[in-house]
């Protein structure tokens, strides 16, 4: 099988049952991707597939078959993505573990709805755990990213 | 005045005849400590001390680039890499953005303490960070003069460029770096630190984390992610009751998972084994899915020991008969048995803290590469220095031939002070003879974490006629972390009878403190701010009550019982041994009662503390001394009929000195906020049958985004240099939780006394 991972096709031959966070991470060395839970309970792994946030440690390689994947890595070459910016300008991270998963979360997000409501913000990230409790500003960097201030 | 007429004919010495050494023979040298006696820390009593030497921590190339070292872990308060690096970089006048970072290894010979716990780091290291910067800006100052053949004091340093006051002439630090970092360090005497008013970086909270534009981008490396070539993946099953031993294991179905390479046993260590692995059997294999498949394969048989019949609803139980009896006395003022006897009014309650896990966001892991007799590690350590130390012991090598390779921690609180993943690493790669990565699953992580103790804390209170406190009497019954050095402890140690118990500032002429016998039954060990969680807690919700039984404010209540201002000296109260003050000296850092009812009153201030709420909310106050830092914060709840808690606002109030970088300051105390709701709403691991029941985040709840307190403010009472800095990272933990089940009571009239508060609230 075939996938595309930040815009390069890989070709994948090994257990189609291994979830793509472990291919991503010790295959392709893309680290950014965190392991965090292993169960789809922390969103430390989210990724897109085909511009959707999925988690990587629950998705297996079958998956992902001739599909586009998106990590961190390849969300911006210079981190320039509204959402970085904002996570930037509002100093959100604390240890930075979650980040990757929170900010691929919430570009998805804002990629399909331009202007969540607070609620709708909560729901959706609700799925992503932050440890250092990095919460408060979160809630912010998104709301600054949809308003570009 | 001696010192400054010498400091002067010192310094036109030493520009004219260009070296130190020979100066140094004429006149005494002042040491680091000597000169700085107004600022006084436990700095120096840690292992290996403090290093000030310029040369240690700062190198300046050509090209004027300033490289700082950070030598401890950084594990998201920004004090490694962001706090001490600027105060660095102020005291040098150098300019941010031609500054840059490098993690040093392991190695607290040349680096000194590396210990990253404890909240010290700002507060052991702000002042020799100082003197760092400024003795680099004095020898670019040196050379500069040097090179214009003028007098060190008609010199000036100023963003990145030495000036000449004479002529204005400029010239930038790259020019003078090889002769200034050539010249050796000036005695501390000579150096001069800048006063407040210079600062430019200190105290303002305007530089950007060091690594968050690439944590951002996700190009941040944290232990997990370290990567070296020919490495191999491997977890490894364990024991799953403290104490337990493997019997037997077939690896047969192991071997047939493609990808496993490997199987490997590692001999556990009998208590107390300090920070050993618990041993049992690891899986190498090509990568960790391969591994985890083969680890589930494996048949063991384990010997589950002593601990097997550890069931924490029936230790709760035996916490409770040991409280409700008298325990070892640890402080004794007055006579407060006597005075209970002929209170007026007596308020007891009991309290119950279960054991909590740490899940750091990343979990433990670490890689190691064994070969020729030499060991390299890379893993994010909180002490790498110290795990140097246990790996080289550990292999029966020298610590000169192990090289630790510290990485960021993806969060730490405590959990990443224990090294026995770094030592389960080192022996696998010993085994396979490659490059090994230990992964711990989140489940790996829960279950086998060091965790924060649990305790029942029994506290009463009796008031005379007016209502006023005179007797206080706390039993606190906790198993200690002191089991994983010494065997059988059986008692707190100083240590954590110091944080929340012994060191109660209350103004109550009858104040007894007891400790009962408690026996570890897993491995304990320090999460963020430590026994203050449970002593805090109790005493805390106890004002509370006692205000409620006595029909006042619970605020009120807590400054009347905080008192006039004062100084509290545990020290001169019977019966308190070994008052360490969490390792720094009293004179510098006392028990300061003017300073505690200033957090409490500036929270209560800025919280409109009195003024009306809608029904069901409620708000609730607590104050705690921790690290040497005074918190006050209010909690104002929602509990609708059916129960459901919401946190719409936090308020806190901190005192924690001077403070280097407010900025992260307020991250840490609205991060302890989240993780106090945590540890209050849902926090406990229980035990049946020796083992720990919860394993993830599906039955180890942590709080998330929807259910955060919304709002945490932080208040910080300012204070100039003459305030030394105390700690940050863990201060703001103990008196949430106390002030969240206020907030509750207030709200609803449900009062928590055993946490985690979990459905007790739609019951
Ligand atoms: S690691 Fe995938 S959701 Fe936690
Ligand atoms: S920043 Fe540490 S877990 Fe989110």
């Amino acid at each position: 099988m075939n996938v595309t991972v930040n815009g390069r096709q890989h070709a994948f031959d090994g257990d189609p049952s291994m979830p793509l966070l472990w291919y991503l991470r010790d295959e392709l060395g893309l680290t950014g991707t965190k392991f965090g839970c292993g169960i789809a309970e922390c969103g430390a792994c989210t990724v897109h597939v085909d511009g959707e946030a999925v988690r990587a440690c629950a998705t297996p390689m079958s998956g992902v078959a001739d599909r586009k994947v998106t990590t961190i890595e390849g969300l911006s070459p210079d981190g320039s993505h509204p959402v970085q910016k904002a996570w930037h300008a509002l100093n959100v991270p604390q240890c930075g573990f979650c980040q990757a998963g929170q900010i691929m979360q919430a570009a998805a997000m804002l990629a399909a709805n331009k202007n969540p409501s607070e609620a709708e913000i909560n729901q959706t990230m609700a799925g992503n755990i932050c440890r250092c409790g990095c919460y408060q500003r979160i809630s912010a960097a998104i709301k600054s990213a949809i308003t570009g201030a | 005045m001696k010192t400054i007429i010498e400091n002067v004919s010192r310094r036109r010495f030493i520009v004219g005849a260009g070296g130190l050494v020979i100066a140094a023979q004429f006149i005494s040298l002042k040491s680091f400590a000597e000169m700085h006696e107004d600022y006084k820390t436990g700095a120096g009593a840690m292992p290996h001390g403090v290093v000030t030497d310029p040369h240690v921590f700062v190198t300046i190339d050509k090209n004027g680039l300033v490289t700082i070292i950070a030598s401890r872990a950084e594990m998201g308060t920004g004090a490694a890499r962001t706090t001490l690096p600027l105060i660095v970089a102020d005291e040098l006048e150098a300019d941010w953005s031609r500054v840059r970072i490098k993690q040093s290894p392991g190695n607290e010979e040349r680096y000194g303490n590396q210990d990253t716990d404890g909240s010290r780091s700002v507060r052991h290291f702000i002042q020799p960070m100082r003197h760092i910067g400024a003795s680099v800006r004095l020898m670019l100052a040196m050379a500069a003069a040097k090179h214009w053949g003028v007098d060190v004091s008609d010199v000036e340093a100023k963003n990145h460029e030495i000036i000449n006051k004479k002529t204005g002439a400029k010239i930038g630090y790259g020019a003078v770096a090889v002769e200034a970092m050539a010249l050796p360090a000036p005695s501390a005497d000579q150096v001069t630190l800048k006063t407040a008013d210079q600062f430019r970086y200190i105290g303002k909270g305007t530089i950007k984390p060091v690594d968050q534009k690439d944590i951002i981008m996700g190009k941040a490396v944290y232990g997990i992610d370290a990567k070296v070539p020919g490495m191999r993946f491997a977890v490894v099953a364990r024991p799953p009751v403290f104490g337990g031993k493997m019997v037997s294991y077939d690896d047969s179905a192991t071997m047939k998972v493609p990808g496993v390479e490997k199987v490997v046993v590692i001999e556990g260590t009998p208590a107390p084994a300090k920070f050993a692995p618990l041993g049992g059997v690891a899986v190498v294999a090509k990568n960790t899915w391969a591994a985890m498949q083969g680890r589930d394969a494996l048949k063991i048989t384990w010997d589950d020991g002593p601990h097997a019949v550890y069931d924490s609803a029936t230790y709760r139980t035996q916490m409770e008969e040991t409280a409700r009896k008298p325990g070892v006395v640890v402080r004794n003022d007055g006579d407060a048995e006597k005075a209970l006897a002929s209170a007026a009014k007596v308020v007891t309650a009991e309290y119950y803290l279960p054991h909590i896990s740490h899940a750091q966001m990343e979990p433990v892991s670490a890689t190691a590469h064994f070969a020729n007799g030499k060991l390299e590690v890379w893993a994010p350590l909180q002490s790498p220095g110290g795990t140097r130390d246990e790996l080289a012991k550990k292999l029966g090598i020298k610590p000169e031939d192990v090289t630790v390779h510290e990485l960021l921690l993806g969060g730490g609180f405590g959990r990443k002070s224990k090294c026995d993943y770094a030592i389960e690493a080192a022996l696998l790669s010993k085994a396979v003879g490659a490059p090994v990565k230990v992964i711990w699953t989140r489940e790996d992580d829960i279950q086998h974490d060091f965790f924060h103790t649990v305790s029942v804390e029994r506290i009463d209170a009796g008031l005379d006629q007016s209502g006023k406190v005179v007797a206080w009497r706390h039993r606190s019954v906790a198993p200690t972390i002191f089991a994983l050095f010494v065997p059988d402890p059986k008692h707190e140690s100083a240590l954590e009878m110091g944080m929340g118990l012994v060191d109660n500032p209350f103004d109550i002429p009858n104040l007894r403190c007891e400790n009962g016998e408690a026996e570890a039954h897993t491995r304990i060990g320090w999460f963020r701010s430590v026994s203050n969680i449970p002593h805090g807690f109790a005493v805390q919700c106890m004002v509370a009550e006692i205000a409620q039984a006595a029909g006042r404010d619970p605020k009120d209540m807590l400054i009347e019982l905080i008192g006039p201002p004062r100084i509290v000296d545990p020290r001169k109260s019977q019966d308190v041994k070994d008052f360490w003050n969490y390792g720094d000296p009293f004179e510098s850092y006392p028990i300061d009662t003017a300073r505690l009812r200033g957090v409490v009153e500036l929270a209560a201030e800025k919280s409109d503390w009195g003024k009306p709420l809608p029904p069901r909310h409620g708000r609730g106050i607590a104050v705690h001394r921790s690290f040497l830092t005074y918190v006050a914060t209010v909690v104002e709840v929602a509990v609708d009929e059916k129960g459901k808690l919401t946190v719409p606002r936090v308020v806190t109030a901190v005192d924690a000195g001077f403070i280097a970088n407010p900025e992260r300051v307020h991250s840490q105390m609205e991060g302890a906020a989240v993780m106090g709701y945590a540890l209050a709403r849902y926090g406990e691991i229980s035990f049946k049958n020796g083992r720990a029941q919860q394993g993830n985040f599906d039955t180890y709840k942590v709080t998330r985004i929807n259910e955060s307190p919304a709002q945490t403010e932080v208040h910080m009472v300012p204070h100039g240099l003459d305030v030394p800095s105390s700690g940050i990272g863990e201060p703001g933990v103990p008196p949430f939780a106390p002030a969240l089940c206020n907030a509750i009571f207030a709200a609803c009239g449900k009062r928590i006394r055993s946490l985690p508060i979990g459905d007790q609230l739609s019951t």
